[in-house]
């Protein structure tokens, strides 16, 4: 199986040791990864704070990196490490096609998006519905607390594979997070646009995941873990935040440093 | 106190003293997190609450997209049941309605119950100003205007009040309303709804006038319905010898049978109980039992110019259950007032920039009132995507556009003070669709990475005054994946 590594405008610059774990974790997993280098930003970050317009350039360039046309593009999937990216193309490019023709502009947006729209999956997700894995053959001897990101929970419906994969990791021990379900308080713009309220939300979720003693809190979106990490750092909180492709993708052999 | 609350600061600034305000905070945690839980709870029991879900949704978008044939039936209907309709295209026209509608009675005082509608047009001030009292009658409602506030919460005005205060608002304010609170009140549950049993019995036996809201009204029969869980709504509606009611045109609903569902997600998603306790219906007049006179308020307000709006008109589905404020983290911090409306929460970030425009501050600010974490749109029982009609308002306020204000199309300019941002998006989009500049940007970003501040400057700050800033790597992914042939040759 050869699959595309869509890694995500803020994988790519801040988080790139995600990459790099996604690209381990696959090929032990006999996959081919190829990184198409022109990927660059689903343009969820446009569209979520009201640029629909300033958007669709994006949703266009990720339909022609990924989708059919170029000769290297003819993947199997397009795999990426988030959730809310993975949503957003697969929640908001059949809307921004619907919202295209309802002005009036025709069916040409929804045809350049269509290829792409059922092909994106979120890394869990793949891991789980299509390589039919659980147990990735992983060791991560610590203590674990898992987020669930309101996009994987609620637009994608991740529901507990990405736990199935975690309690399927030798060493590693899950500890429920209480208010799970609850969001962090990134939400993009948001964190920015309504920063009091973003910060008591993140400080919330940093005091629940202390609670419960774990030493690492993990989840499938580095946005809202920069957010959940930027807050310990700052309430100076022992822990943690890693994303899970990099615990999946940690062996005996090659642990995550 | 006032009933539109024009002129608020917009959300963040609003939301800035409630975030730091520990027994607002404290009091709205307690309340939103148990009935959250006890919601999940009611709405588990059924096993075709989907399909409930679905049924609401489906008569709702099937009555506003035939308002026009159902208010027609409507106004036959409680004509022929002995009442009188009357049609209010705005705040100020249904105000001096019902001011006349009282004054012709010859009433300076008028008791209430259940009405958003009457908080949404102002109705008491206006009555007020004109020597009319009105005097609220639900019990939260009570403490609100005994507290000389504003309601917090759809379904508990005065759910941002503790015992403690509650007791003390009684204590000194019934006095001056009318029966004064017993001597030595306690804080029990039970002592306070009693202090407010014998003060509200005294008003509802002298009041000749009432003046209510509705949840539904069918349109078949003529009926409308209101559901409370106190009994005092019941008192209001029948012993009045004049009754009127001030209604939304969108609660409409065609038939009788149509209650059958949202008499069942109603309760379970506002309160968590299986059935409301009292749900009361009047239909017209009928001689020698309840009011002998009835007059049925519609109010428009904006609502017609909402149904004009393909995405946001899902907004007028709402049954005002407040499941949404319950569940939102944003409502759970920022208090009810922070939304500068009497429909607070998620809903009323997206109604009242609706109902009415996006102009000002507090309006251009709520669609942004949200992180989109979907939690309100999971918990509605009418299914109304709020995170997508967020987006929307989001899009009308940053870009402009046309939009139906009292009928006319009108074009909108986009709103100030969005340009910075409008101007870094249309950099961002520029780079992302530039992958080289993009790619050079990143390495830039890396190598002065030693560089970088630890507080940002601009609005930027907001993040680092209480977050610390992720450290830049020292090797963008993509560069990574080029110097080691997509990982092969990774000495590390
Ligand atoms: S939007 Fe939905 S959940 Fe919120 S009050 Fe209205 S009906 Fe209830």
């Amino acid at each position: 199986m050869r699959v595309a590594l869509f890694l995500t405008c803020v994988n790519d610059t801040l988080y790139p040791d995600t990459g790099r774990a996604v690209v381990k974790l696959l090929t032990r997993l006999g996959v081919e990864v190829d990184f198409p280098a022109a990927q660059t930003c689903c343009g969820q970050p446009h569209y979520n704070t009201g640029y629909r317009r300033e958007a669709e350039p994006l949703a266009r360039h990720y339909s022609d990196v990924f989708g059919p046309g170029l000769a290297s593009s003819d993947y199997d999937a397009i795999i990426t490490p988030s959730g809310s990216c993975a949503a957003m193309v697969r929640e908001l490019y059949p809307r921004m096609g619907e919202r295209a023709r309802a002005e009036g502009r025709g069916d040409r947006l929804a045809a350049t998006l269509a290829p792409v729209i059922p092909k994106t999956y979120e890394l869990t997700e793949f891991l789980v519905d299509v390589l039919g894995v659980t147990d990735v053959g992983a060791h991560y001897p610590h203590k674990v607390t898992y987020h669930p990101t309101c996009h994987g929970l609620r637009s994608l419906g991740l529901g507990d594979r990405p736990t199935q994969l975690l309690r399927a990791v030798k060493g590693l021990e899950l500890v429920e997070l209480p208010g799970a379900q609850e969001c962090c308080g990134f939400g993009g713009t948001f964190a920015v646009k309504n920063s009091d309220v973003s910060a008591a939300m993140g400080t919330d979720k940093v005091r629940n995941a202390e609670s419960t003693g774990a030493d690492i809190l993990c989840a499938a979106d580095n946005s809202c873990l920069m957010h959940i990490g930027g807050t310990m750092s700052r309430l100076k909180v022992g822990m943690r935040p890693v994303h899970i492709a990099e615990i999946l993708a940690s062996t005996e052999e090659d642990p995550l440093s | 106190m006032s009933g539109t609350f024009v002129g608020m600061p917009a959300f963040p600034k609003a939301a800035h003293d409630a975030v730091r305000n520990t027994t607002l905070r404290a009091n709205l945690r307690h309340a939103t997190h148990t009935i959250r839980d006890k919601r999940a709870r009611a709405v588990a029991e059924l096993d075709d609450w989907a399909q409930l879900r679905e049924a609401g949704k489906q008569i709702k978008d099937h009555t506003l997209r035939h308002l026009e044939h159902y208010l027609v039936q409507l106004e036959e209907s409680v004509t022929a049941a002995g009442g009188t309709v009357h049609w209010a295209a705005d705040a100020d026209e249904a105000n001096r309605i019902v001011t006349r509608l009282v004054r012709d009675t010859g009433e300076s005082e008028v008791v209430k119950v259940k009405s958003m509608a009457t908080q949404e047009i102002g109705l008491n001030e206006h009555l007020e100003a004109e020597g009319i009292h009105a005097y609220e009658t639900d019990l939260a409602e009570l403490i609100v205007q005994l507290g000389d506030d504003r309601p917090s919460h759809i379904l508990v005005p005065a759910i941002h009040r503790n015992r403690g205060e509650i007791r003390d608002i009684f204590e000194k304010e019934m006095g001056r309303w009318g029966r004064p609170a017993p001597d030595g009140l306690s804080d029990t549950p039970a002592e306070l709804a009693e202090a407010a049993r014998l003060h509200l019995r005294e008003k509802f036996l002298r009041a000749k006038v009432g003046v209510s809201g509705a949840n539904f009204m069918v349109a078949e029969t003529g009926t409308l319905v209101v559901v409370e869980s106190e009994g005092n709504g019941r008192m209001c509606l029948t012993l009045p010898e004049t009754l009127i009611s001030v209604v939304g045109i969108e609660k409409i609903v065609p038939t009788w049978r149509d209650l059958e569902v949202f008499l069942q997600t109603l309760p379970r998603s506002s309160t968590a109980e299986r059935m409301n306790p009292y749900t009361s219906m009047w239909t017209g007049t009928s001689d020698g039992d309840g009011p002998q006179t009835f007059h049925l308020v519609l109010i428009d307000n904006g609502r017609t110019d909402t149904l004009a709006d393909e995405v946001g008109r899902q907004a007028l589905r709402c049954i005002r259950c407040s499941a949404c404020l319950n569940v939102c983290p944003v409502y759970e911090r920022a208090g009810g007032h922070a939304y500068g409306s009497v429909y607070p929460g998620p809903i009323g970030a997206i109604l009242s920039p609706q109902l009415r425009g996006t102009t000002s501050d507090i309006d251009a600010s709520l669609p942004y009132a949200s992180s989109l974490c979907g939690a309100c749109y999971e918990v509605c029982p009418v299914a109304i995507d709020i995170p997508e009609v967020l987006v929307h308002l989001r899009e009308r306020v940053v870009q402009g556009g046309e939009v139906t204000r009292r009928g006319a199309k009108v074009t909108l300019k986009p709103a100030k003070g969005h340009a910075a941002e409008r101007a870094a998006m249309r950099a961002a989009r520029w780079a992302f669709t530039h992958p080289a500049a993009l790619a050079t940007g990143q390495r830039l970003a890396s190598r002065t990475r030693r560089f970088h501040p630890r507080t940002l400057p601009g609005p930027g700050r907001a993040w680092t005054a209480t977050r610390d800033l992720p450290a830049i790597p020292a090797e963008p992914f993509r560069d990574w994946w080029q110097r080691t042939d997509g990982g092969k040759d990774a000495g590390k």
